[in-house]
């Protein structure tokens, strides 16, 4: 059995993954840089298309499409990033409470992660965007607060397995205590799955918040690829790029991160690795 | 050389590139005859796994495949043969039969309809012949009222009974061979000698050739005509049954064989003085489980009915019953594990039983446990000195001196010291056992509860662990609460022995009298039942 690192990356698609989101990484830290300007600066004619000097063309006030996408990149990248970390953390704790203690705890908790599981989560965004009113932090909220619950079933389901392996029996014989117990002996043989389920919730968190832009929902004063499309929508016949090139980024960035999850549970999952 | 059924020559084996060995089988050359038993015996990762399913193309390829070599039967090479030729060949001509019964069977589907399905697929019979027939390979199998059996599925059945459902499924195309894949290791001692017993009869009524692939040697001198002895994919030896076990001449045969537990009871050292370290009375366990909506019905199990025993310092009680008898829920409940429901367990005169889990961790380093399987019993994630360490460090020893204890300890139990550092993965079973006595041992326990601590380990391994285990217990003066369902390794291992059966000990005494002259009708049927008894005791 070859270790985790050679076989995770000698998978191709993995590669490839992982040098698109390298590259938006690379953007979104030196978007000063790469594009030293406000991108809601008006700075040249309207619509114009790609040319020299606007290389994407600009939009209908005039701003230059290419400023927006870069830092786009960081808005969009962060609000996701940070949504699915507070959504893991969150779901991670429910889980592993309810799965750890059972019985009426776990009654309890299940119900409520239900509670929120049936809520169509794209509309509970909405409502709970409109209640808050828009900006970067609710947004974050917002896309946490719909994207835990599949968490908190995972790692329920993971700890429920694990705490009935003999390991967990012996460390209760060597008298630790049950807090330590699900933090240093239970959750990091839960890691594998929590993993390639939190990779693949960036995806969504990122059709999520570009959704909630798109509807002029998202963060004001703060240039997102949704928000780009959103402004972009109706002049799709007279200006296509302004649409389609904010577009084709969320679909490579979300195709990326779904290539590595699957590569990640490829490499993750001994059933399925090849002997 | 009509009378060969199946002629396995030169066969070759690969494994995967990354493995510590080339081949899992290297050429081996065997012929099964018909009408006969031919055992494959060796230990876990001998090949002799990997050669049945090399028979009948079910090598889990890519990286696993036959390589090299000819399997000749009814005059054509089976590795030279279409999918589509195989599958006709499977079931039809060569039934196999596996370790756990549970998974040959599709649990979703009647057992009768499963039988039949066998005959639908390669038997142009008419639906009323084809039930006629399941009715009539149950009743071969000896199993009671066929006309209701047929309607059952897989999980209302016993073990045992859903194996002689698979026996029934191999027969019904009346094959020429039998691939049999350790079909008894997964049942009972008295289970496992009546289905022994009916391969046997089923063998010779109908003249099959069966390869029984096995790790028992119990097993082999029981059932087998010839036996061939295999190691590291190549055939250490073969002949007769009577010859090899008797007379072996390779070195390992040898030592396999010296290895076997024998019945040879273990006689007390007779202390009076000694006191009562642990003493269980009228101990009551039952299992409530609630069926129905909102829990209305409950099921109850009473998995320990009013026991009572008592183990004295540096003296040893081994546990021995089949699965569901209540000896592991005895353990837990001694270990503090599971709450009790009734009586008391007092060790050295202090009440462990009915505390909460915050009363009894002070007291949880008196008594520590020794689980069955080595694999799930160590943390993958942590670090062997770590896991070693865990208890002392809880009690309040420093890390750097726990550490130094754990490298201590694993020179005591026969490995490197430098395995602190090194993780579970990286060591075999009967290492991994070892490390899981090592933990038992830091917190200098005074009572030690072995849970079936061989039953996973091969039989070479396993009687090092026992010896290590009897070492250490004189040299730590410990007592030993040793459960087992195995009589053999009960009587090399303690002085005392409890029968236990359906939640009561049915008969409880020094194992020398036991074995001498047992009382229970129940124990004297585990006698019986020992694969092999007449030859191991034998032995001596």
């Amino acid at each position: 059995m070859k270790t985790f690192w050679p076989r995770f990356l000698s998978n191709p698609r993995v590669f490839l993954g992982l040098v698109w989101l390298g590259l938006l990484l690379i953007v979104a830290i030196t978007a000063n840089q790469l594009a030293p300007i406000d991108p809601f600066a008006i700075v040249g004619r309207p619509m114009a298309a790609p040319s020299p000097e606007f290389w994407l063309g600009t939009d209908s006030l005039g701003r230059d499409v290419m400023a927006g996408l870069i830092h786009g990149t960081r808005a969009t990248i962060l609000i996701a990033v940070v949504a699915t970390l507070i959504a893991v953390g969150f779901g991670t704790f429910v889980g592993a409470v309810a799965g750890y203690y059972g019985g009426l705890i776990d009654d309890i908790l299940m119900r409520f992660t239900e509670f929120f599981q049936t809520i169509p989560s794209f509309l509970f965004a909405i409502v709970l965007i409109a209640v808050l009113t828009p900006s970067a932090l609710n947004l974050i909220i917002a896309i946490a607060t719909v994207s835990w619950p599949p968490i908190a079933r995972v790692v329920r389901g993971e700890v429920l397995t694990v705490k009935s392996r003999e390991f967990v029996q012996a460390a209760v014989l060597a008298g630790q205590g049950d807090a330590a117990i699900l933090l240093k002996q239970v959750l990091p043989n839960t890691l594998s799955p929590l993993i390639v389920t939190g990779s693949l919730l960036i995806a969504t968190a990122i059709l999520v918040e570009s959704a909630l832009s798109f509807l002029g929902l998202g963060a004001p004063n703060v240039m997102s690829w949704g928000f780009m499309i959103g402004a972009g929508r109706s002049f799709l016949r007279q200006a296509w790029w302004l649409v389609t090139i904010p577009g084709v980024a969320i679909l490579l960035t979300v195709l990326a991160i779904n290539l590595i999850g699957e590569g990640l549970n490829d490499t993750l999952n001994p059933r399925l690795s090849d002997l | 050389m009509t009378d060969v059924a199946l002629s396995i020559q030169d066969l070759q084996v690969a494994l995967p590139a990354w493995s510590d060995r080339q081949r899992a089988v290297a050429g081996v050359s065997l012929d099964i005859r018909r009408e006969e038993i031919l055992c494959i015996v060796g230990e876990s990762g001998s090949g002799k796994s990997m050669m049945g399913k090399a028979i009948l193309g079910l090598l889990p390829g890519p990286h696993v495949r036959a390589v090299g070599g000819q399997i000749l039967f009814e005059g054509r090479d089976l590795l030279k043969l279409s999918a589509e030729e195989l599958r006709a060949i499977r079931g039809c001509r060569i039934a196999m039969i596996f370790q756990e019964p549970m998974t040959a069977l599709n649990p979703l589907m009647r057992v009768g309809q499963q039988i039949e399905e066998v005959l639908e697929l390669h038997t142009d019979m008419t639906q009323a012949q084809r039930r006629a027939r399941v009715l009539e390979l149950i009743r071969d199998v000896h199993l009671p009222e066929p006309e209701r059996m047929v309607q059952s599925y897989p999980h209302q059945l016993s073990g045992g009974q859903r194996q002689r459902i698979v026996i029934a499924m191999a027969l019904a195309l009346e094959p020429a061979l039998i691939i049999a894949d350790e079909p008894t290791t997964a049942l009972d001692v008295t289970t496992q000698a009546q289905i022994l017993h009916l391969i046997k009869e089923l063998q010779r009524a109908h003249g099959t050739a069966v390869l029984f692939i096995t790790h028992d040697f119990g097993v082999v001198a029981e059932i087998a005509d010839r036996v061939a002895v295999m190691r590291h994919g190549e055939v250490v030896e073969q002949g007769r049954v009577s010859d090899v076990l008797e007379a072996p001449e390779a070195d390992y045969t040898k030592a396999l064989v010296a290895a076997v537990p024998g019945l040879k009871p273990r006689v007390i050292e007779p202390d009076a003085k000694s006191k009562v370290l642990l003493r269980v009375t009228n101990l009551e366990k039952t299992y409530r489980t609630s069926t129905g909506w909102f829990g209305a019905k409950t099921r109850e199990v009473q998995a320990v009915k009013n026991i009572s025993l008592d183990l004295k310092r540096e003296s040893s009680i081994a546990l021995v019953g089949e699965s569901g008898s209540g000896k592991s829920t005895l353990a837990r409940c001694i270990i503090g594990l599971e709450s009790v429901d009734g009586g008391v367990i007092e060790l050295d005169g202090e009440r462990i039983s009915g505390r909460t889990r915050a009363e009894l961790r002070p007291l949880r380093k008196h008594i520590q446990m020794v689980f069955q399987d080595p694999y799930a019993s160590l943390n993958p994630r942590q670090r062997v000195g770590d896991i070693i360490a865990l208890g002392p460090t809880l009690n309040g020893v420093s890390r750097e001196q726990a550490l130094e204890e754990a490298r201590e300890l694993l020179r005591l139990v026969g490995l490197k010291p430098d395995a602190v550092d090194r993780y579970p993965h990286e060591f075999s079973g009967g290492q991994r056992q070892r490390i899981g006595i090592a933990r038992a041992l830091a917190v200098k326990p005074k009572l030690i509860v072995a849970d079936e601590p061989v039953s996973a380990l091969d039989v070479s391994v396993q009687k090092q662990v026992l010896d290590l285990l009897n070492d250490l217990r004189k040299s730590f003066g410990l007592s030993l609460l040793f459960i087992t369902h195995d009589l053999r390794v009960a009587a090399t291992v303690c002085e005392e022995i409890a029968i236990m059966q359906r939640g009561e000990i049915v008969e409880h005494g020094p194992t020398a009298d036991i074995f001498a002259a047992p009382t229970h009708p129940y124990t004297r049927s585990l006698f019986d039942a020992v694969p092999g008894r007449d030859w191991i005791s034998s032995l001596g």
